[in-house]
């Protein structure tokens, strides 16, 4: 029990607050500086907060579902995605509004709830950018063709000898702004998709947002208290509640609930033991109170017995020895390349080498611990709540409410954290299931941070096995990964999954870059679902999903290869960048293939003095190379870490990080950055300072008393570089994540000689090898 | 019933008075730039300034702040233009933004210690602030950013 947790525990003693008397008391008058703003009823985010709040939708001109142009000249942008510290909606308007033309300083962006005709409302996978860049580069042109078509007429000129620049259609020394072309001209043209895609599009030379400095929207309310998050909504009448947590995420059951202590906390209300068609939330009872902290005290008070489900003796070891099993068995899981010739080649092989890397149990701990607030209003369900997956839990939802999913609403908050955990949309579920039990009135569910932890879809625990055949001379003639972890996508989203080159089924999350573009022979690349992982706890989404530890084995291994054939492990890796095959890319997601890895690789190289530079004692330069995320959406990626070891402590200190990245086209260079930055540190922290275990079915860290991420004192001087390019824009949310961590082993073993192989790396495993090594 | 001054007014509050700040604050008196994060006072995401010092409000109970100032992101300046918020907006510090109202007032109850930091010192006092998406290289930067406004506005004033 926390310390909030103890003080709400003695609280309350006054007696029968309800909400009516929980009002406070102002002895000044003139409240408005102190209640800046009114949550009541608020339909959606919109930035920056000097835009007016509502366009006047009377006159204005709406081409395509993504943006419309006020009479007043404002255009508005509506955002699909979630905003959770990317600042897409800023990259993503940009993009429009480059398109566009329009005047940057009239453009404002709308968070929008759930609708159906957005189509998938998903925010993940470093995607946003990716999968919209076509999208609003063609709405864009379709309001500027309107534009020009339109404002030629009014200025009494054809339309080619117009241009449109800054908001304004010009021709010589006349223009006409958008806002009064809507105005009078009352343009109503729509684009289909299908019409959309034949207009022609400015080249990357006559972009004019694309690629320049811009402030973030939504930055100005995130510095005054301003910005409204998912546990900051609030309406009348609400109550809250907080869960009691069953002791197994599955199978637990509860056989009663005494809740004679309960009662004695003023303010409880009472207890629901949840029913739950979806299956989201077995075993749950909800406690009810007129305030958090007395919610919070209640649940503490509240006895409940259940039958725990069979997982609740699992322990991290149990998880890692079921990997390993499955890993040793040549049957089962899927195969991403199962290329021919593979097993062949191994039996022919001169030497087989073959090295398992382990990773740990990671909890994403978002900030902002999982809420939700849930009322039926008007006939609707409303869920309000940071999500990033709106598309694929509204339906959960309904399910679990009964109701069809055109009764059901989301509506859309800024978040504390994504990092992946809010893809995962339990957390509504509970929400909606308390009010419908108390007949639809709005209710705030919030978990306290042991509660969260207790219930995040935490990063699986992973084994990965990788083996290459090797020829006479040392050189790799073929190439096995296997990798087994918890998959996250069979069991939250299954109809998500790719199908292996065998036809089965696979979560490409928990095995994307395995399949990386180095070429070494034949290649097996085979995911295994780890079924107790599954069992015990829903595995997560975590910031780079499986590309945040497959690098951890492969570049350590291909580190390892390299140094044993006394190679430079650069030189070696930009040998097997060769292109070929496979790995010459295709247009329009990664031209250039495999040739653009090494190019960010050997800039890389340059620029950290690999090689090169001489340090101080046990110090030394580590690196690696991805492709960021995913085969199919490769951001180029090239890491290199310095680290100095403490022979005596086995501290590992990182000192710098540098990092060179090819993503194609930059939308937004500093927020790129921002996310280049954020990853990396997720990355270093992953690698030296933050991981749990399971215990007894459970993570074993519930609080930072125990779990121990990145502070400011742990970060390195950072170096970031993005090559040019006029590319099709990859994803940035994550890569910055994907090379840290086998950098950091590499450069460990650069600087003492020591390799570790599992994840996060403790000083007492570095003392530990140090030691082993002396022996040896 | 609890009395104190809240950015710059007189309140009471009418709930239990061993109720932590930070839920007061938050659900009673609508101020909701201030967050619960840990709820052990461990993350800073809840920091307001109580007599002028950086406090955790999720581990503070109502009854400790009997005539005391509080000041929260919300009163820290009239239009949200004190030295530190033009900073975090000019380097471009926050990310989903959830913790920066706690590294915020932390920073300005730094700024008031070590009109100058070193790194050592912002590292030692912001090392209880934990920022989820990692934005610490410009929370850095920011602080030293504002470091020298202020400097400059207290040298202007003589």
């Amino acid at each position: 029990m926390g310390k909030l947790e103890r003080i709400a525990a003695q609280q309350d003693r006054a007696a029968g607050l309800g909400p009516s008397r929980r009002s406070f008391l102002l002895t000044a008058a003139g409240s408005a500086f102190l209640f800046g703003f009114a949550r009541q009823g608020r339909a959606a985010q919109v930035y920056p907060q000097s835009a007016p709040a509502a366009l006047k939708e009377a006159g204005a001109f709406e081409p395509t579902i993504w943006c419309s142009i006020a009479p007043d000249g404002w255009v508005n942008v509506n955002i699909i995605r979630a905003e959770m510290g990317q600042h897409i909606g800023t990259a993503l308007a940009r993009i429009i509004a480059d398109e566009m033309e329009a005047d940057w300083d009239k453009v404002r962006i709308t968070y929008v709830d759930t609708d159906p005709k957005w189509g998938l409302m998903v925010t993940g996978g470093s995607w946003s950018v990716w999968m919209t860049w076509d999208q609003f580069r063609q709405a864009g042109a379709a309001a500027r063709t309107v534009m020009v078509e339109q404002g030629a007429k009014l200025l009494g000129v054809a339309p080619a000898a117009c241009i449109a620049r800054n908001g304004k259609v010009i021709a010589g020394n006349r223009s006409i702004s958008y806002g009064d072309i809507v105005s009078r001209a009352h343009p109503t043209k729509t684009y289909t998709p299908e019409e959309m895609a034949k207009l022609p599009l400015k080249p990357a030379s006559e972009h004019r947002l694309i690629g320049k400095d811009v402030k973030a929207l939504d930055i100005p309310s995130k510095t005054d208290g301003t910005a409204i998050y998912g546990i900051d909504a609030k309406l009348d009448g609400m109550v809250y509640a907080r869960p009691k947590l069953p002791p197994t995420r599955y199978g637990s059951k509860v056989v009663s609930v005494d809740d004679s202590e309960a009662k004695k906390v003023k303010g409880y209300i009472r207890y629901i033991v949840l029913e739950d068609p979806s299956d989201t939330v077995p075993g749950w009872v909800a406690v009810l109170a007129s305030s958090y902290p007395a919610a919070i005290r209640a649940t503490d008070a509240l006895k409940v017995v259940w039958t725990p489900g069979k997982t609740a003796n699992v322990t991290e070891q149990d998880i890692l020895d079921y990997g390993r099993k499955q890993i040793a068995n040549k049957a089962g899981g899927s195969c991403v390349f199962n290329d021919p010739g593979v097993d062949e080649t191994f039996a022919k092989a001169a030497k087989v080498v073959e090295q398992t890397y382990t990773c740990s149990s990671v909890l994403h701990y978002q900030l902002e611990p999982m809420n939700a607030l849930a009322r039926q209003h008007e006939g609707k369900w409303e869920v309000h709540c940071g999500n990033q997956w709106q598309s694929l839990f509204l339906p959960v939802i309904a399910k679990a409410l009964q109701v069809p999913e055109s009764e059901v609403v989301m509506r859309s908050y800024l978040l504390g954290g994504g990092f992946g955990r809010r893809l995962n949309g339990d957390y509504a579920v509970p929400a909606a299931l308390i009010s419908k039990a108390i007949g639809g009135k709005p209710v705030k569910l919030i978990l306290t941070r042991s509660d969260d932890v207790l219930f995040d879809s935490i990063r699986s625990p992973s084994v990965q096995t990788v083996r290459a055949a090797l020829g006479q001379d040392g050189a790799i003639t073929a190439w096995q990964h296997h990798a087994s972890a918890g998959w996250p996508t069979r069991v939250m989203a299954s109809a998500f999954m790719e199908k292996g080159v065998d036809g089965k089924p696979y979560d490409q999350f928990a095995i994307a870059g395995a399949d990386h573009w180095y070429d070494v022979g034949p290649m097996r690349v085979r995911a295994l679902d780890n079924e107790l992982a599954s069992e015990t706890f829903r595995p997560g989404w975590l910031r780079s999903v499986s590309s945040g530890w497959t690098p951890w084995a492969h570049e350590s291994f291909l580190d390892e290869i390299a140094h044993a054939r006394k190679l430079d492990p650069a030189d070696y890796r930009l040998s097997l960048l060769d292109s070929k095959g496979r790995n010459a890319g295709s247009s329009p997601n990664s031209v250039g293939g495999a040739s653009r890895q090494a190019n960010v690789l050997r800039h890389l190289v340059e620029k950290c003095g690999y090689g090169k530079v001489s340090l101080p004692a046990d110090t030394a330069i580590g690196i690696a190379t991805t492709f960021g995320q995913e085969r199919a959406m490769p951001t180029w990626t090239a890491g290199a870490v310095q680290v100095h070891v403490d022979r005596k402590t086995g501290v590992v200190t990182c000192q710098k990080i540098w990092l060179v990245l090819d993503a194609g086209t930059i939308i937004d260079p500093d927020g790129a950055a921002a996310q280049t930055e954020g990853g990396a540190l997720w990355g270093l922290s992953m690698a030296l300072f933050e991981g749990t275990e399971i215990v007894d079915g459970n993570v074993r860290d519930r609080n930072l008393n125990t779990y121990t991420p990145l502070r400011i004192a742990d970060v390195p001087e950072m170096d970031v570089e993005f090559l040019p390019s006029t590319e099709k824009p990859m994803g940035l949310g994550e890569p910055g994540v994907t090379t840290i961590a086998p950098a950091v082993g590499n450069a460990i073993f650069n600087a003492v000689g020591v390799r570790l192989r599992h994840l996060p790396i403790r000083p007492a495993d570095v003392l530990k090898a140090l030691k082993e090594k002396g022996n040896a | 019933m609890v009395k104190f001054k809240l950015n710059g007014r007189d309140v009471t509050v009418d709930v239990p008075d061993d109720t932590p700040l930070l839920w007061a604050l938050r659900d009673d008196l609508d101020l909701t730039g201030t967050k619960f994060g840990c709820g052990v006072g461990q993350c800073g995401a809840c920091t307001v300034l109580v007599g002028g010092r950086a406090t955790r409000s999720c581990i503070t109970p109502l009854s400790s702040l009997e005539g005391a100032d509080v000041t929260t992101i919300e009163g820290l300046d009239p239009n949200g233009k004190h030295a530190v918020q033009e900073a975090w907006k000019d380097i471009q510090v926050p990310q989903c933004g959830y913790c920066q109202s706690g590294q915020i007032m932390q920073a300005v109850s730094l700024l008031k210690d070590y009109p100058d930091p070193t790194d050592e010192e912002i590292d030692g006092v912001m090392g209880g602030s934990l920022c989820r998406c990692m934005t610490y290289v410009r929370i850095r930067k920011a602080i030293k950013k504002a470091a020298a406004a202020l400097r400059k506005e207290e040298a202007s004033h003589g």
